[in-house]
C-alpha cells in the first residue's frame, strides 16, 4: 500500500471548507460519497492537481504530488492521472481515436495509433474510431472518457460521476465493465458518486463526506452495518452489505446458497455457477428479530447472532439494530417497542429472519440482465 | 477611382491586424481564463474605443503622441519624424482605434471552451503550450479570424480617427474613406460613388464571412 497507493490529507476553512483524509491501496475501489455541493469534486480535482486548497497533501504511487508544508507542487499535466470527467469533456474537434492519442504523448509517435486502436477495442468501440464526440451516444462518450484516462497509463483511476448521464440501462452495463476493469488496472481508483447503487456495485471502500468533512471512512460492509450513520440511511435505506460466495445451486428448489462470513444465505436461483463472488445487500427492514430460534416458517433465512448496538434517530419511532452474525455485521430496522418488548439490548442472543427475496444480490450471473437497446455496442 | 489611397487602406489594415491579433490572442484568452480584482475596469478600458466618438479618440491621440508630450518626443527621436500626420502614427492610432473589435470576438472564442476541457487536456499530459496549440487554438480559431476580418474591415472604413491624425497626405495618409470625402468636396461625385461600391462590396462580403463563422462556433457545441 507504501507505494504504489494513494494518501490524500486535506484542509480548508475558506472557500470551499474541507477536512478529509484517507488512503487508498491498488486494486481497491474508492467511493467518496455525498451529497452535491459536498466537496466530492473538489477533492478529485486536488489529486489531479487542478486545485490547490490551503492545505493539502497529495502521495500517489511513491510520489509527492501536491504537499503545502514543503511547497511541494507537480503540475496536473505532470501527474500521471487518469481522470474522467463528469460531463466526459471530450476534445470536441477530435475523433474518438484523436481524444484517445492526446493522452498518449508519454508513448513514441510511431506507436500512439496502434496503442489508441487498442484501447478503443478494450472499451468496445473499435467501429467508432473515426466519429467526433456530438456522433456518439451518452455511452460511448463515457468510454472514449475512459479510454482517454487509461491511455495516460495513469498511478490513479478518477471517476467523477461516471454513470450521471447515461440511462439505467447503460448504466449497469458500464458498471461491470468499470469493476471487470479495475481487477485488471491495479491502480488506486477513485470514484465519486451521489448514488448510493454506484457504491454497491463498485466500491471496496467508502468516505462519506458532509459539507466538505469526511464523516465516515471504511469498507463497505464495515460502514453498512454501522447503525448511526444517518446520511447513508437517508440515501439508500439501511442494509448492510456482505460478500459472499456461490457454494451450491439447488435448480429443482429454485435456490442458490450463498456462503458469507457468518453463515448460509439462500436466495432464488437465477442461473450463475459455484464458486462466483457475489455481493449482498440485506435491506435494514426486511430483516425481523426473533428472541428464539422460530419453528415452521417458509423461511429460508434464520441466522444466529448477538446484538452488537442499539440506535435511536430520537425523532423516529424506528431503531437500527446492529447484529454480529459470525465475522459479519447486518443491520435490522425495527419499532422502539419491539426494542423494548424482545428487551434488545447489546449482548443479548438474537436471530436474524430474512425472505429469500429480499435479499438483493449482484453478481456476475446471478442478477437479471438488463438488455441495453439503443446504444450500440460494438462487436 | 484613387488607387493610392486604396492602396494606404488596405496596407494600413493589414498592418493593423498583422500588430493587434496576436496582442489581442494574448489579451483576449487572459480575461477569458482569468479572474481577478480589477478585471470589470480592464474590460471597459478595452471596449471604450468602440463607444467614443473617432474625433475624442483622435484628439486624446494627437495629445498623447504630440510633438509637446513625453510620448510624442520619444517617437520622434526613434522614427525621425513626428507622429501625426505619417502612416506610422496612424497605424498606431488605427491599433488603438481597433482593440475592441479585436479583443471581444477573441474573448468570446476562449471563453466558449470549457473549463473541463482545458482540465482534461492538462490531465492527458499536455504542458500548457501543447493546450494552447493543439486543443485551444483550434477550438478558439472562429473567434480569431472573426476579429481579424473586423478589424481589417472596420480599418478599411474608418474615417474621423484617420482624419483628426493622419490628415489628408496622399499616399501617406489619405485612406480611401478620406479619398471619398475628399471627392465629394470637389463635386466628383463619379469616382466617390465607384469608392464608396468598393467599401460596401467589402463590407457585405466581411459581414458574410463572420456570421458563417459565428455558426460554425455554434455547431461546434451542439
Amino acid at each position: 500500500m507504501v507505494d504504489r497507493g494513494l494518501s490524500v490529507k486535506l484542509r480548508q476553512a475558506e472557500g470551499i471548507p474541507l477536512d478529509v483524509e484517507f488512503a487508498c491501496a491498488a486494486g481497491e475501489v474508492l467511493a467518496i460519497f455525498g451529497a452535491s455541493g459536498s466537496g466530492k469534486t473538489t477533492i478529485l480535482r486536488t489529486i489531479a492537481g487542478l486545485y490547490r486548497p490551503a492545505s493539502a497533501s497529495v502521495q500517489c504511487g511513491g510520489m509527492t504530488w501536491t504537499d503545502s508544508a514543503s511547497r511541494t507542487f507537480v503540475p496536473p499535466h505532470a501527474r500521471a492521472v487518469g481522470y474522467v470527467f463528469q460531463e466526459y469533456a471530450l476534445f470536441p474537434h477530435l475523433t474518438a481515436l484523436g481524444n484517445v492519442m492526446t493522452a498518449l504523448g508519454h508513448r513514441p509517435l510511431h506507436e500512439r495509433p496502434a496503442r489508441a486502436d487498442a484501447l478503443l477495442a478494450q472499451v468496445k468501440l473499435s467501429g467508432r474510431a473515426g466519429r467526433r464526440p456530438h456522433e456518439l451516444s451518452g455511452g460511448e462518450r463515457q468510454r472514449v472518457a475512459l479510454a482517454r484516462a487509461l491511455a495516460r497509463e495513469p498511478a490513479v483511476l478518477l471517476l467523477d460521476e461516471p454513470f450521471a448521464a447515461v440511462d439505467r440501462a447503460v448504466r449497469r452495463r458500464l458498471q461491470d465493465e468499470i469493476d471487470a476493469l479495475r481487477r485488471t488496472l491495479d491502480v488506486p481508483l477513485v470514484l465519486v458518486t451521489h448514488d448510493f447503487d454506484d457504491v454497491v456495485r463498485l466500491a471496496t471502500h467508502v468516505l462519506v463526506l458532509e459539507q466538505g468533512r469526511g464523516v465516515a471512512l471504511g469498507s463497505l460492509a464495515a460502514l453498512t452495518s454501522r447503525p448511526d450513520l444517518a446520511f447513508l440511511r437517508e440515501a439508500a435505506g439501511a442494509g448492510s452489505v456482505v460478500d459472499g460466495v456461490v457454494t451450491r445451486i439447488d435448480l429443482e428448489r429454485g435456490l442458490a446458497e450463498l456462503s458469507f462470513d457468518g453463515g448460509r444465505l439462500f436466495v432464488p436461483a437465477r442461473g450463475g455457477r459455484v464458486g462466483e463472488a457475489v455481493r449482498m445487500r440485506i435491506p435494514a427492514r426486511e430483516v425481523i428479530l426473533a428472541t428464539t430460534a422460530p419453528q415452521g416458517l417458509s423461511l429460508h433465512n434464520v441466522l444466529s447472532g448477538r446484538v452488537t448496538a442499539v440506535h435511536s434517530d430520537g425523532t423516529h419511532d424506528h431503531m437500527i439494530v446492529q447484529i454480529e452474525i459470525g465475522g459479519s455485521r447486518l443491520l435490522a430496522e425495527v419499532t422502539r417497542d419491539a426494542v423494548t418488548r424482545l428487551a434488545i439490548t447489546p449482548g443479548v442472543r438474537i436471530f436474524a429472519l430474512i425472505k429469500s427475496v429480499s435479499i438483493e444480490v449482484q453478481g456476475p450471473a446471478l442478477e437479471e440482465r438488463t438488455q441495453e437497446a439503443g446504444d450500440g455496442i460494438q462487436a | 477611382m484613387d488607387w493610392v489611397a486604396l492602396r494606404v487602406s488596405l496596407w494600413l489594415a493589414a498592418g493593423t491586424v498583422a500588430l493587434l491579433v496576436p496582442c489581442g490572442v494574448y489579451v483576449g484568452r487572459f480575461l477569458a481564463f482569468h479572474r481577478f480584482r480589477g478585471k470589470l475596469l480592464i474590460e471597459a478600458l478595452v471596449t471604450v474605443p468602440l463607444v467614443l466618438p473617432p474625433t475624442v479618440l483622435g484628439y486624446y491621440l494627437l495629445v498623447t503622441f504630440g510633438a509637446r508630450s513625453a510620448l510624442g518626443r520619444a517617437f520622434e527621436t526613434v522614427v525621425g519624424h513626428t507622429l501625426p500626420f505619417s502612416f506610422e502614427g496612424l497605424l498606431l492610432a488605427s491599433v488603438i482605434a481597433n482593440i475592441p473589435f479585436v479583443v471581444q470576438p477573441i474573448q468570446r472564442g476562449f471563453e466558449a471552451i470549457p473549463a473541463d476541457v482545458r482540465d482534461a487536456a492538462a490531465c492527458c499530459g499536455l504542458t500548457p503550450w501543447q493546450r494552447f496549440l493543439r486543443i485551444e487554438a483550434p477550438l478558439a480559431w472562429p473567434g480569431v479570424v472573426t476579429a481579424a476580418i473586423l478589424a481589417f474591415a472596420h480599418t478599411l472604413g474608418e474615417f474621423g480617427v484617420v482624419l483628426m491624425v493622419g490628415g489628408n497626405l496622399p499616399g501617406v495618409t489619405r485612406t480611401l474613406s478620406v479619398a471619398i470625402y475628399d471627392r465629394m468636396q470637389a463635386f466628383d461625385d463619379r469616382s466617390a460613388g465607384v469608392m464608396a461600391a468598393v467599401l460596401l462590396l467589402v463590407s457585405v462580403a466581411t459581414l458574410m464571412i463572420t456570421t458563417g463563422l459565428s455558426r460554425r462556433v455554434g455547431l461546434r457545441r451542439g
